[in-house]
């Protein structure tokens, strides 16, 4: 074949894009593919491909595809800490002119990979997830405003994912720092596949993410059950509410930051370039101000789950709910406020920095309040120190010491010292594993009995707790004191062999994590294996507050036999308190939305379009632009969306329960 | 606790409802559209700010003044408020359930919406002829993006009329369809205003500056 035609067929990839030269990544990808195909040979063997895509690919279904999230930021996990486990390591050994193991090309892409996954692969999946599950149980909703859209979000967020791991295979991830900032990320500096796969990446799951923020808007705006005012919602939901309006305000920023970005490095204008009138520090601020939003973006979830569970686990009404809504609300409004605290270092002025250094203490304000809400909830209640509960306690413990760092760092001249520091890398840690994760894990082990009817196991739960919580903070307390010594972010060898010490006991910690994460993996596995002794046939395992405790484990496709008419904040409290009876007949067909196939063959044309993109296949991506605007298009001419589950479907599902709580007594 | 049932109602409190009510087929779809216009508008909010940053480098390159043609520009700011006139007829005759003249209003309203966008994409061609390409200088980038992210939404648009008007036809003004056109119609009239932001910001402070 002729190299024009090569070059044409397969844009800038060639077999030197592979990663031959490299063993640490042939040898993952021996194991990446031995593990897939005994997977796709298993279900293949089984039968199962038909099941999963009936069942799961093609649902609309908001607590599959809830579910879906959950596994997605999991398997996403364990690629982001494998990250993390070889920068620990090589930040460990690198001492006394030893190179380490990871050459600077590879070591770069690995710190770059690791934020952008654990930011936006597993964090965000986990978090929407959780929303996507419980909301519209909380609200007593059959399903999401737009179930189809549902479908979508969550595919284009696989498909960012998807480009994400191709990148380890196929060519190299960015080299940039997880923002990529220019001048470095443009195409002057970077001028491989690199940050091509960092920008479509994002873009394929942004737009997942931010049509999730729409979906879950409408929902809980237009979908609540009657007597549920806006008062009276649950407060994960309220939490939700807000991350969701945050989704909507601020990832179209990102979408233009990282557009405008393409167009510097494809077209070759002059957004962020050093000359031709460019602002490399534009690119600065726009990508923060979706930055600092997004932060909040993922805790105030968390926030909401430590909120039930508080109330759950300590018998008690939440202390303070008013003040609790407001605290949100304001630290949503407040969060767009402070960007410019991640670069007080850029030389704004003085005047500048001092507001946007008190903006940020401010926060620290509502959060607070938050914080001695959980506490007073806690005072005089029943507390059960369940899993849930003890994770709750361990975010209230961390997320303090990570808060008073972070408004450490909120002092400009303070900053000026710390700025990109490890102290800097230990606090948000500190405040992103202290909340979003503990507050994730929280929520997995709270709502799991809900999604599969039994428990997980509490024993291997308590070992991954124990090993995560230790391993935290052996992994991030020397960061802190390295930071203060004076040590930066991303450096792969060192010269002072006074630092090692602190590195090693940190790679210690990150062990100690990983025994947490294959402990946590354990739990499931054993929990599956004791799901008859683990068994929850109540639908309210946990003695709970919500709406989502009213129906059964897991509940039925159309989540609520009859629609719940709420008098309280604790809906489901309030009916067990005043003799709610279970309705045993006068049950009626059900209205509800058909599956589809369209979401995800329309992400696999975006991921196609995105590769296409990447690797200057301009036909690929034409043809799958082409293929995307088809299949959106006709799929509009279906009119037909939905079904009724017939009167005796609902009262077969509802007798089986009837049954099942019979046993129970 | 406070117990919040309505003092009129007697006996039991109701916890759930024994009759269904189905929310109806687009119940949210009108608030869903608002919210999506919203996020829509940020990203012009954004272009429009690095415009704002960056719309007075120039890069010793050519200026506002070198380049816009504002009768060209009244012309074409017209063809899209006229379009906007034209869908509002057409949203009148859809309340009267006349589908064709519904039909022809959305005709004249795509043609004024092409011609829109064939005069931009003269302007356009004529700039880079000129030597002032996007890759000139930061000014024009800015320039260029933010139109051309109007333009493209245009077309966009145009797309969906057409393919309204196919669904009109086959399937007449049923309420699906109702729908729609009620949310193109919130997206046509949302490009409009966004332009009248263009042509203030962009072409006649350009030209004064």
């Amino acid at each position: 074949m002729s190299p024009d035609l090569l070059k044409f067929i397969f844009g800038r990839l060639g077999i030197d894009s592979l990663p031959f030269h490299e063993p640490i990544l042939v040898g993952t990808f021996v194991m990446v593919a031995l593990g897939g195909v005994t997977l796709l040979a298993g279900l293949t063997y089984f039968r199962l491909w038909g099941y999963l895509w009936r069942e799961w690919f093609t649902t609309v279904d908001h607590k599959r595809i809830g579910i879906m999230y959950m596994i997605l930021g999991i398997v996403m996990l364990l690629r982001g800490f494998a990250d993390a486990l070889m920068m620990r390591a090589q930040q460990a050994l690198a001492f006394n002119g030893s190179e380490g193991f990871l050459p600077a090309h590879h070591y770069d892409q690995v710190f770059t990979a690791h934020g952008v996954i654990m930011i936006f692969f597993v964090a965000m999946p986990l978090v929407t997830g959780l929303m996507n599950y419980v909301v519209p149980l909380q609200i007593g909703a059959r399903d999401v405003s737009f179930p189809f859209l549902n479908n979508f979000s969550f595919w284009m967020t696989v498909g960012g994912a998807v480009l994400v791991m191709a990148s380890l295979f196929i060519g190299e991830f960015a080299r940039t720092g997880w923002l990529a900032y220019p001048p470095l990320s443009n195409i002057g500096y970077s001028p491989d596949v690199g940050v091509d796969y960092y920008i479509w990446a994002l873009q394929v799951a942004g737009v997942g993410t931010t049509l999730s923020g729409i979906n879950l808007i409408c929902t809980i705006v237009k979908l609540r059950c009657p007597g549920m005012t806006m008062m009276r919602m649950p407060v994960f939901t309220w939490t939700s509410l807000c991350t969701n309006i945050l989704i909507v305000a601020s990832f179209p920023v990102l979408t233009v930051v990282l557009a405008l970005l393409s167009l510097d490095r494809y077209v070759g204008t002059n957004f962020f370039t050093n000359d031709f009138g460019g602002s490399p520090m534009m690119y600065v601020n726009l990508i923060w101000i979706w930055g600092h939003p997004e932060v909040y973006i993922l805790v105030l979830p968390a926030f909401g789950i430590f909120s039930e569970v508080t109330s759950t686990f300590s018998g008690k009404r939440l202390f303070g709910y008013t003040s609790m809504v407001y605290a949100t609300v304001v630290i949503t409004i407040l969060s767009y406020l402070v960007w410019l605290h991640h670069f007080f270092t850029m030389g704004s002025g003085a005047s500048v920095n001092s507001f946007f250094g008190i903006t940020t203490m401010i926060i620290s304000i509502p959060t607070g309040a938050k914080m001695f809400n959980w506490l007073f909830t806690m005072y005089r209640g029943r507390i059960r120190y369940e899993l849930p509960m003890m994770w709750t306690i361990a975010f209230m413990l961390t997320f303090v010491i990570g808060g008073m760092t972070g408004v450490l760092l909120a002092v400009p001249p303070a900053d000026f010292v710390l700025h990109n520091s490890l102290f800097l890398i230990a606090h948000f840690h500190n405040v992103i594993i202290g909340g979003v994760v503990f507050g994730a894990f929280a929520g997995i082990n709270y709502w799991f009995p809900k999604a599969f009817g039994f428990k997980l196991d509490p024993f291997w739960g308590k070992m991954s707790f124990w090993f995560w919580v230790t391993g935290f903070y052996m992994a991030f307390m020397p960061l802190y004191v390295l930071g203060l010594m004076g040590v930066t972010r991303r450096l792969r060898v060192f010269d002072d062999p006074s630092l090692q010490i602190w590195f090693v006991i940190a790679a210690i910690g990150a062990g100690l994590v990983f025994l947490g994460i294959l402990s946590m993996l354990m739990q499931f596995a054993v929990s599956f294996l004791k799901r008859e002794q683990l068994k929850d046939v109540t639908g309210d395992p946990w003695d709970a507050r919500t709406l989502e405790w009213a129906t059964s484990s897991p509940p039925p496709d159309y989540n609520f036999a009859f629609t719940p008419v709420v008098h309280d904040n604790d809906a489901w409290w309030d009916m067990k308190k005043r003799g709610y009876q279970r309705p045993l007949m006068g049950f009626k067909s059900i209205h509800m939305p058909r599956s589809t196939g369209t979401g995800i063959i329309l992400a696999g044309f975006a991921t196609a379009m995105g590769f296409g993109l990447i690797w200057y296949m301009w036909w690929l991506a034409a043809l799958s632009f082409v293929a995307m605007l088809a299949v959106g298009i006709g799929h509009t001419f279906n009119y037909h969306r939905d079904f009724d589950i017939p009167a005796d479907d609902v009262i077969r599902t509802e007798d089986s329960r009837t049954k099942l709580l019979a046993g129970a007594k | 606790m406070t117990v919040a049932v309505n003092p009129a109602q007697t006996g039991e409190p109701v916890f759930y409802l024994a009759d269904e009510h189905p929310h109806p087929e687009g119940y949210s779809t009108s608030l869903g559209f608002w919210i999506y216009l919203m996020s829509d508008c940020l990203i012009f909010a954004m272009l429009f700010a690095a415009f704002g940053v960056l719309g007075a480098n120039y890069a010793a390159g050519p200026a506002p003044k070198d380049l816009f043609d504002l009768n060209l520009v009244a012309v074409n700011t017209s063809m899209l408020l006229l379009s906007s006139i034209t869908y509002g007829f057409a949203m009148l005759t859809m309340q009267q359930n006349k589908i064709a003249q519904t039909q022809m209003w959305l005709l004249i309203t795509g043609l004024f919406g092409a011609a829109f966008i064939g005069i931009e994409l003269t302007e356009f061609a004529h700039m880079i002829h000129e030597g002032a390409t996007p890759q000139r200088s930061a000014f024009l980038s800015a320039f260029f993006t933010l139109v051309g992210t109007h333009g493209l939404h245009v077309s966009c648009g145009l797309i969906w009329l057409v393919t309204l008007m196919v669904q009109v036809w086959r399937f007449g003004l049923i309420e699906a369809n109702r729908r729609r056109l009620m949310c193109l119609s919130m997206f046509w009239h949302f490009l409009d205003v966004v332009w009248i932001g263009v042509f203030t910001f962009v072409y006649l402070l350009g030209v004064l500056r």
